[in-house]
Parts: C-alpha cells; sequence; structure tokens
C-alpha cells in the first residue's frame, strides 16, 4: 500500500501519536515527533562535540606511520637506528618487529589477511612500513625522515584490465600456492534461462549492450581516521577511542587478532566527522596504535592527516562492467545480464556480509519485473590501496544501480522512447509485493508508479521536454536525466548476514529512571545521521515520554548493548525496530503496573500518548511518569512483577527493507568548454514510515551533493607506476556548494510491512540514486552529438571528448 | 599529520627589514605572505625553507591599489579579496573582478596576496596571465633600490621570475588607458580548483578598430607571456568573430599543454581558442560602452 495523501497513516502502531504540531506540508504524518531540531546539534554547532583527535589522556604519545613510495616493491633492508636516535622518539616498530609477536597481519572482513605492517614486501602505493612513536606528533613525523628503507622495485599491476594476464606480476604471494592475481568468482540468477531469453530477443525484439564503469572514488569524511589507544598496564584493560562505525564488531575482531580477552577491551566511539563507510574496516594504523601502547605501557594517539585518508583507507566502486537488456521492440525489458571486472585493490578489504562478496550487487534487476536476469563477476587483485565497499552504496547497490539505470536509458536511446516511460512499463506492480526478484531478492513493499509521477509533476516533465526540443533548435545542450532505484537496506537477517561470523542484529536496551526520564543504549553509532534524535523519537512515540528527556547512549562497548553497527542504511530498519520493540516491552509492563495502581485489569486499559486509562472511565488514568516512580517506589507491585521499568532485546530482522525512489535530474552543458550545470534536481523518496523529515531530508541533501560529486568530477587515478593521483582535496574534488543546485524533495510513504513502524532507512538513497539521473542527463544533453554513454567523472575534458567522438573509459 | 619539517620563523616590519632579513638568512629563507602556496608545500615537506620572513605585517605598507592619473598602482600584499571588491580597479581594469571571482575561495581570498601569486609563478596561476594581458609591469626592490621589470621579463618559467636572491616585489603598476576594455575566462572542474585552462583579453580601441590588443594565457603551458602573433593580428583590425576566430586560433597554436587528471591536451588546446575568443569579445564590448 502506499499513501500519498497526506493525512493517512498506514502503521498500526502509529495511532498514538503525541501530537505535535507540525504543520509543514511535506510531512505527511511521520511517526511521532516529527520535524524536531537535532538534540545532537547545540553541542556540534557550539564547537562543544568530542571528537578522536580532541580526546587528550595524561602521559599519551603520538603515533606515525612510515608509508612506501612505490605500488609494488620488495623490502630489501630497513634501518631505523637513526630514527631510534632521536631525542623524542620511543620505539620504532617495523614488520619483522611485529612478525616476532604474529601480529604482522591481519584478518580483514572478508576473510582475507592484510598487512598491519609490511614485512616481505610493499602491494600497494602509501601501505604502511614502520611506525614511529615519539613525545609530541611533530617529532614522530620528523623521525619518519630518519627511517632507511631500501627497496626493490617490481613491476605493479595498476590496469584492472591486465591482472589476470597469464604474465602479470603475482601480487599476493603471500597466500600459499598463489599464481595469479585472481580473488573471487561471483554469480547470481540463472545463466541458463539468461541467455534463452537473449537469444530469443536477438531474433524478435532488441539487444542492447554497453561497457559501463564505475570509478574507483572515496568516502573523504571531512574527519579523517585514528584513535587512542591506552592498555593499561596494570589492568590489562585496553580502553580504544576509535573512529568506528561498529565499535562492538570491532571489539569483537580485536579479541580475536590479537588474543585480547573481550571484556578487556572497550572500544569508546566519540563523535565521528562523516563515516561513509570509511569508519568500517579495521586499518593497520588502529592496530598498530594498540601495540604501541602495549609495548611501551603509555596510551597512544594517532591520526591520519588527508593525503593518508585519500590514499590508504578504505576506497569504493571501481567496478568495470558490460551490461546488456534483452527487451520487445515495444520496451518491455525481459532480461539484464551483466559481467564484471571488479577491482579489490591489493588486500580484500571488503566490508560486506560474508556470503554476499560482492555485497548487494544482486539487485541490479532493479524496480522493474523481467523475466531472467544473470551476473558473472571476477574480482582481482591490483597493486591499489584495499577497500572495496566504503562510501555510502548499501553494499554495492549504488554499482547495481547505476548500472540497470543506465542500460534502461541506453535501450531507450535504441528504441527511441521516452525514459520516463520505458520505465513505468517496466515496473514491478503493487500487487506483485512482496516480490521474489529472479536472482533471489524479496522485496518488502513498493509502489513505484506514484512515486515516479510525483517526481515528474515537481519535475514539470512534459514542459522540460518542450523547452529541451526548443534549445536542441537553437544548438543549445540542455538534459534531463532519470533514475528510479530500488535499496536493499537493513542487513540483515541473521540466518543469511554476518561479518566475520557475528550475526547482524542489533540490541537495544531502555531503562526509564524514577521520574519519568529515560535513558536508551543503542548498538548502532551515528556519525551525522542523528541517532540520538530519531532513537529518542522513536521511543517517545512508543512509550509517551518526550524525547527531550530520553538520553541515547551509543558507541561505547562499556555501556551498550552488542550490535553490528551503522552502515548501509541500516540503523533505522534494525536498531530502530529494536528501539520500537523494547520500548513495546517496557510498555507491556507499565501496563501491569498501572491495572495494579488503577485496581483494574490489564485488559480492561487502554493506552494513548504516555498515559493509560481505564475503559469507560477515562477520569482514572495514570502516566507513564507516575508508573515510573511506582515501579521504583515503595508501594506494592502487582503479583509477579519486579521492580524497575526498563527491558533489553535483540532484535534480529525478518528481511531487508526495500526504499526506493525517482530522481529526475536537468542540466545544461555549455557546447563550447563542455562544462556541465546542473540546473535543477527532483528527488522523491519513499524510505516507508518517516520519523523525523528534516533528518530525513538532510540525509537526500547530502547524498544528491555525493552523487554529483561522484557524476562530475571524483575519482581516485592512478599514474602507470601506481603512483595515486588523488592524494588532496585539491587533486580529489569533493562538490562544493557552487556545484550543486537547491534541491527539490519530496516523498511518498510505503512502509516496510515487517518493520515495528514500517521505517525502512534513508542513508544511503540519494547516493545511490542520483548518480545515474545526472550522468543520464548529461548523455542526453549531448545526444545530438549521438552519444549514447559517456563514463564519470564528466569533467569538462571527458565531456569534451565524448563531443568528439573520443570517450574513454576512465581505468 | 601533515607538519613542515622545522624551521625559523622571522617577523619583517618593513620592506627594508624584510630585504635586510634575506640578506642575513641567505637562499635557504623565504617570504611568506598569504601562505597559500608556501604552506602547503612546506606540509607536505615539497618544500623544507630553514627560514621564513612573514611580511603580513606589510600589509599597510604594500596593502593598496591606487587609481591615479594614466596608472593603477598596486601594492604587493594587496589581498585577492581587495582585488575583488575594489570598485575603483574594476572600473578601471574589469579583469581583474573576473579573474579574482574565480580564484580560489574565499578563505584563500582572505589571505592570498598579487606579490605572492606572481612570485610564486604557477604555470596555472591566474593573476600572471591577467598581468600579462593587461601589459603590467612590476617593482622589485633590493639593497641596492628599485627597478621596473615588464611581466615578459618579470615571468621566467614555471615558478621561476625575476626576482632575485634578497630582493622582494613590491607593487604591480598597470597603465590605464582610454576606449579600453578587459576581461577573463576560465575552465575549472569545480570552483576553486585551478584552471584547466583560462584566458585573459585586453584591448584598447582607436575609434572602430583595436589600437592595441593582448591576450594572457594560463595553465596551457610555460612562457606563456606576451604572444606576439596575437598583438599582430589585433593591432588596427575591426573587431570581429572571425578576428576573434583567428586570435583564437594564433593561441591555441602557441599552446603546448600536457594531459593531467584535469584534462587531455588536446582539450586544453580547444580551450586557448574558445577562452581567448569568449575574452576579447567580452573586452571588446567593454572597451566600446556596450557592456
Amino acid at each position: 500500500m502506499t499513501i500519498t495523501e497526506p493525512g493517512t497513516q498506514s502503521a498500526e502502531d502509529n495511532t498514538n501519536a503525541v501530537p505535535t504540531p507540525t504543520d509543514n506540508l511535506n510531512d505527511h504524518k511521520p511517526n511521532g515527533f516529527g520535524r524536531m531540531l537535532r538534540k545532537e546539534d547545540p553541542r556540534l554547532v557550539r564547537g562543544r562535540g568530542q571528537f578522536c583527535d580532541d580526546v587528550q589522556v595524561p602521559g599519551m604519545l603520538h603515533l606515525a606511520i612510515l608509508r612506501s613510495p612505490m605500488a609494488h616493491a620488495r623490502i630489501v633492508s630497513i634501518d631505523k637506528s637513526a630514527a631510534e636516535a632521536h631525542p623524542k622518539v620511543k620505539a620504532v616498530v617495523t614488520g619483522a618487529d611485529l612478525a616476532e609477536h604474529n601480529l604482522a597481519w591481519m584478518p580483514t572482513l572478508s576473510n582475507d589477511v592484510q598487512a598491519v605492517l609490511a614485512t616481505d614486501k610493499v602491494r600497494f602505493q602509501h601501505q604502511e612500513v614502520a611506525f614511529v612513536v615519539a613525545e609530541d606528533r611533530y617529532s614522530a613525523r620528523d623521525a619518519l625522515e630518519l627511517i632507511d628503507v631500501e627497496y626493490e622495485w617490481l613491476d605493479p599491476v595498476i590496469d584492472v584490465r591486465q591482472a589476470l594476464a597469464p604474465d602479470a606480476p603475482v601480487i599476493r604471494d603471500d597466500l600459499e600456492g598463489k599464481t595469479d592475481n585472481h580473488c573471487f568468482d561471483w554469480e547470481a540468477g540463472s545463466k541458463d534461462d539468461t541467455e534463452a531469453v537473449f537469444a530469443d530477443a536477438r531474433e524478435n525484439g532488441i539487444v542492447v549492450t554497453e561497457d559501463i564503469v564505475y570509478p574507483r572514488v572515496h568516502p573523504a569524511p571531512m574527519e579523517t581516521c585514528g584513535c587512542v589507544a591506552d592498555l593499561d598496564p596494570v589492568s590489562g584493560k585496553l580502553t580504544l577511542w576509535s573512529t568506528t562505525q561498529a565499535p562492538h564488531a570491532h571489539r569483537t575482531v580485536y579479541a580475536l587478532v590479537a588474543g585480547l580477552p573481550e571484556h578487556k577491551i572497550r572500544i569508546i566511539a566519540p563523535d565521528i566527522g562523516g563515516g561513509f563507510g570509511n569508519k568500517v574496516p579495521i586499518y593497520p594504523g588502529y592496530v598498530c596504535s594498540i601495540v604501541a601502547s602495549l609495548l611501551i605501557g603509555k596510551p597512544v594517539k594517532w591520526m591520519e592527516d588527508r593525503t593518508e585518508n585519500l590514499v590508504s583507507t578504505g576506497f569504493a566502486r571501481d567496478y568495470i562492467m558490460r551490461g546488456e537488456i534483452a527487451a520487445t521492440k515495444e520496451g518491455k525489458i525481459r532480461a539484464i545480464r551483466t559481467e564484471v571486472l571488479a577491482d579489490h585493490g591489493a588486500f580484500n578489504g571488503t566490508a560486506a556480509p560474508v556470503k554476499y562478496p560482492a555485497g548487494f550487487f544482486g539487485v541490479f534487476t532493479g524496480s522493474y519485473d523481467i523475466e531472467a536476469a544473470y551476473a558473472h563477476m571476477s574480482a582481482v587483485y591490483t597493486n591499489k590501496a584495499p577497500g572495496g565497499v566504503a562510501y555510502a552504496c548499501s553494499f554495492r547497490i549504488t554499482e547495481a544501480v547505476y548500472l540497470v539505470e543506465r542500460m534502461v536509458d541506453v535501450l531507450a536511446y535504441d528504441l527511441e522512447m521516452d525514459p520516463a516511460e520505458l520505465r513505468l512499463q517496466n515496473f514491478i506492480q503493487p500487487e506483485q509485493f512482496p516480490y521474489e526478484s529472479k536472482t533471489g531478492w524479496v522485496y518488502d513493499s513498493g509502489d513505484y508508479e506514484p512515486t515516479m509521477r510525483k517526481a515528474l509533476d515537481m519535475a514539470g516533465y512534459a514542459e522540460l521536454r518542450a523547452e529541451q526540443e526548443e534549445k536542441r533548435s537553437r544548438g543549445e545542450l540542455m538534459g534531463i536525466g532519470i533514475s528510479f532505484f530500488t535499496e536493499a537496506v537493513g542487513a540483515g537477517p541473521r540466518k543469511d548476514m554476518d561479518i566475520l561470523g557475528l550475526g547482524m542484529a542489533d540490541g537495544c536496551e531502555l531503562r526509564v529512571h524514577p521520574t519519568g526520564k529515560a535513558v536508551v543504549r543503542l548498538s548502532v553509532k551515528t556519525q551525522g545521521q542523528g541517532h540520538e534524535t530519531t532513537f529518542a523519537q522513536i521511543i517517545a512515540q512508543e512509550i509517551g515520554i518526550p524525547p527531550d528527556d530520553i538520553d541515547v547512549v551509543h558507541g561505547d562497548t562499556d555501556n551498550t548493548p552488542f550490535g553490528l553497527g551503522t552502515y548501509g542504511s541500516r540503523s533505522t530498519p534494525v536498531s530502530g525496530a529494536a528501539a520500537a520493540l523494547v520500548a513495546r516491552k517496557v510498555r507491556d509492563k507499565a501496563q501491569i503496573i498501572a491495572s495494579g495502581m488503577l485496581e483494574a485489569s490489564v485488559a480492561d486499559l487502554e493506552y494513548e500518548a504516555g498515559t493509560f486509562r481505564v475503559k469507560g472511565d477515562p477520569e482514572q488514568s495514570v502516566t507513564i511518569q507516575d508508573i515510573a516512580m511506582r515501579a521504583h517506589g515503595a508501594g506494592d507491585l502487582p503479583e509477579g512483577i519486579e521492580g524497575g521499568l526498563e527491558a533489553q532485546i535483540c532484535y534480529n530482522p525478518e528481511n531487508l527493507t526495500y526504499p526506493f525512489g525517482a530522481y529526475i535530474c536537468v542540466v545544461d552543458v555549455d557546447p563550447g568548454t563542455a562544462e556541465v550545470k546542473v540546473r535543477r534536481f527532483v528527488a522523491v523518496d519513499d524510505c516507508g514510515t518517516q520519523i523525523n523529515p528534516m533528518i530525513v531530508e538532510g540525509q537526500v541533501h547530502g547524498g544528491l551533493a555525493d552523487g554529483v560529486g561522484m557524476a562530475l568530477m571524483e575519482m581516485i587515478s592512478f599514474d602507470e607506476e601506481g603512483n595515486c593521483l588523488a592524494g588532496s582535496l585539491m587533486d580529489y574534488l569533493i562538490p562544493t556548494a557552487m556545484e550543486v543546485p537547491d534541491w527539490e524533495t519530496g516523498h511518498t510513504v510505503t512502509p516496510s510491512p515487517h518493520h515495528p513502524i514500517g521505517a525502512k532507512g534513508i542513508g544511503e538513497s540519494a547516493t545511490v540514486g542520483s548518480p545515474p539521473a545526472i550522468v543520464n542527463a548529461v548523455v542526453d544533453a549531448l545526444k545530438p552529438y549521438g552519444i549514447r554513454h559517456a563514463d564519470m567523472p564528466l569533467t569538462p575534458s571527458r565531456v569534451w571528448e565524448a563531443m568528439q567522438g573520443n570517450h574513454t573509459p576512465p581505468i | 599529520m601533515q607538519v613542515p619539517a622545522p624551521f625559523e620563523y622571522e617577523r619583517a616590519t618593513s620592506v627594508d627589514h624584510a630585504i635586510a632579513l634575506m640578506e642575513r638568512l641567505g637562499d635557504e629563507a623565504r617570504l611568506v605572505a598569504g601562505g597559500h602556496s608556501l604552506i602547503p608545500m612546506m606540509k607536505l615537506r615539497l618544500a623544507t625553507p630553514e627560514y621564513l620572513i612573514d611580511i603580513n605585517d606589510l600589509a599597510s605598507e604594500l596593502g593598496y591599489i591606487r587609481v591615479e592619473g594614466d596608472e593603477v598602482r598596486i601594492g604587493a600584499m594587496t589581498r585577492h579579496r581587495e582585488l575583488l571588491e575594489s570598485n575603483d580597479l574594476a572600473a578601471v581594469l574589469p579583469i581583474f573582478r573576473d579573474a579574482e571571482k574565480v580564484i580560489a575561495d574565499p578563505v584563500v581570498r582572505n589571505r592570498g596576496t598579487l606579490g605572492g601569486s606572481l612570485c610564486q609563478a604557477d604555470p596555472s596561476e591566474d593573476l600572471s596571465a591577467v598581468c600579462d594581458a593587461i601589459g603590467a609591469s612590476c617593482v622589485i626592490r633590493g639593497r641596492s633600490g628599485e627597478r621596473v621589470v615588464s611581466m615578459h621579463d618579470f615571468h621566467r618559467g614555471p615558478y621561476e621570475t625575476a626576482v632575485a636572491d634578497g630582493e622582494m616585489l613590491t607593487e604591480v603598476r598597470v597603465p590605464i588607458r582610454p576606449h579600453s576594455g578587459s576581461a577573463y575566462h576560465k575552465v575549472e572542474r569545480r570552483a576553486g580548483d585551478w584552471a584547466v585552462a583560462s584566458a585573459g583579453a585586453a584591448v584598447t580601441m582607436d575609434g572602430d578598430v583595436i589600437a592595441d590588443g593582448r591576450v594572457g594565457l594560463c595553465a596551457v603551458g610555460p612562457n606563456l607571456t606576451n604572444i606576439e602573433p596575437i598583438s599582430a593580428a589585433l593591432s588596427g583590425q575591426a573587431p570581429s568573430e572571425d578576428l576573434y576566430a583567428t586570435v583564437g586560433q594564433i593561441a591555441a597554436d602557441n599552446a603546448t599543454p600536457s594531459t593531467d587528471t584535469r584534462g587531455t591536451a588536446a582539450y586544453k588546446t580547444h580551450l586557448a581558442k574558445e577562452l581567448t575568443i569568449r575574452s576579447l569579445r567580452k573586452a571588446v564590448a567593454r572597451a566600446t560602452g556596450q557592456e
């Protein structure tokens, strides 16, 4: 069921909303408290946030990392004597030193291994080779210059297309028996069924094929990665302040890697200045800091600089895709097929559920009801930084959506059909939900056409096409691009999804204090998404305690229940569900206590907005605050009921949630200089029930800006020797306010049937959905040049070269 | 952490003091004005001077824009922001406002200086192209006194100028002529980026014909000051789209860009032509009162 009319609300538990004035017409009655200001903002806008680099511990030392200048080289020797002689240096540690403690290698989140410090050879430029610990960070940096490393040059593998060539140098000779650069193969769907449809379409319909590259990009959070490691030599307890999106998962991994008992590890994730997936992996710098604190017996701080962040931490994308669509001549899409070459860098550092080495790329069939689909992927090692799934991508759905939405436009181009009409006639229909895709994904709910129509209306689509036609007749280049995406977020059901064996469920704990205030403890961790507000709103809605009376505690493993953290748009779908359910547990207990206070049976009570009333006698009532005091007070409680008012839960999602949206972008291209200007961007999102529409819009705004960056300017590129050419924000461009238009946002509401409040997750929708809309718009603008496809980033030079017929893939 | 290698720091209180400090500290000393080129290079340890001589206290002595008679004099410590905001300057040399609108960002423009930009002599640096187009000359002072050099003589090549050890640039002078116009066009991948390519043009009209015209190019190769064939092609010609195209082609023929992450050599060469045409068109429009 989709609700596009204001004033209707579907999630059944939302009938007890505490009335709050939200008269913005765009609100569509969100869950509970709606558009309230963010509780975390006062401290952030006043400069009172506490970030990792703000942490100061008495006696703290500073760590700096020496990195490889080459992409592929054997380490012949390391002379650290001059660095050790520096008066302020406390320790200089190499890979050989770590190897003595069996700590030179660590597992990645994808069951590969990664060097903490290189021992045998370096496998990407800027790989970690040694570290220095000194009294201050300046001396640590100075001492790096005093370490003398002799390297023996090895030919690097930089062009991913050459990685599997028979004569390619073998990068991962650390892996026993490894004789090539193959990382893994993966497939989805039915190869034979798909080929049968393609064979028929070649005869009776149409087949379109296009080579599409999603270049390597970087999350580039404002705050770089870092930590303070404090291993108390007396208690043996490690406290690690760390830039992590997943503190509990990190704690368990450290326990498994370093052999530290898990109860002796406390991970604190303080305020985080942006994550976008960059802060999911465990980086060598964290491990080095822990080792340093262990060796020296003092707290040790390590903070990356900007270059280190860009050149060594988790990148994203880097998929070389061939897309194919089989369709009828009338434009009914019948099958989609893709062959992918995935560049995983030197180590497979992908952070994705173990059974999903390609993440959720399997949803590449998009929002369309088709007969067959098949994907095959070869993933390879190259001499580039490891990573692979970071950057707000919902586990590779970014690549999947880009592929299918670009391909649908390719089909529209060849059929000379309107891309909006083509999409409308291929959508999965509302009565088909839950819909099982040809690659095995069960879409929970959806009603695509109203969302698409709303976006077309907001954009004034027909008028835009008329304007375009008129401009084309004058030689002006204007483009209109559409994308319609479906995401799969909220990983995930523990039967299918785990990371290193840890099920992707999330805990939540709620404690109501005697005076009716409360504290809720989460396993997820905000990096700016507004958890401290939305989770208070969820609880408030369920038990009637105002959001401002609820403290949200997160990011500290000693003070929160276990769970897998915040990434892949999973906080609201998983942890948000846990919050709603734990509140209902508390409310159930409160109702029993209320029955005692009101001397009525539990069944005779009705609840509304924090108050229990006796049915038929509304004067007889108690509030949640009255109940909280009774629960902690001296009076009698109903038989069998313990004192206190609190509960804990571990929520295991039944399925993923499937948010979707329709995006329309309008661009103008200067025919003389090929500069692209994004003139308008309309984004209509459906993330199910909204909790705080202001925060939803904020998430969408940020993701759309991300999309402009990726579509028009962002790329981590390398020269032939493997030197990274994106080592600063003057080289790796991210968009500014000057490159983005005023966003025009709207929404529809199709609740998730299995989520307690019907919410679906919004964090990555715009990052996923916007790049294809922008690229489709630019390609549409270039139609007079006969251009059917052009790869990101669509810089002026790349657009101009395409206009000359010289388009080249960004590899 | 990006921190410079150790260095010593001195603060000059006058031009003479700065010159004396340079003489005393030798060629391992560097002047720092706005610091938006030198400090990032030091943080990346691409530059490791032993001494920094901070001349920001000279901002009152060398920070000025004086439109006097047939000349504009601009002090070397004049900040980008002042060049952007000066209505007096925009009235006579609108090319400065054109360029400053697309130079870096407000943070950089608040600190960066005209002198620092010219002395850095980055081939992608906008103000060198501007000063070249408008026929500026540079006042260089050392212990033995002042000398005045043309932009052509000032600019020796990438990161190389006529300013010798123990000398500093103190002022830029630009002649003002009636019936003149100037303009600047730049293509960048994103606001605040270095130019992919840019072109500035300045013309002086004599009735219906161009008496004198110059074009300055940026980011399309070294040593593109004072492209003689352009001035020759413009001189005595009536402005027309054909003329602009001819001159644009000369600009392209003289460009020697290289392919990099900002763009291909072919594209930059194309831009040399396209942006020359656009700048000339606008400069003529301004000179003839059509804008």
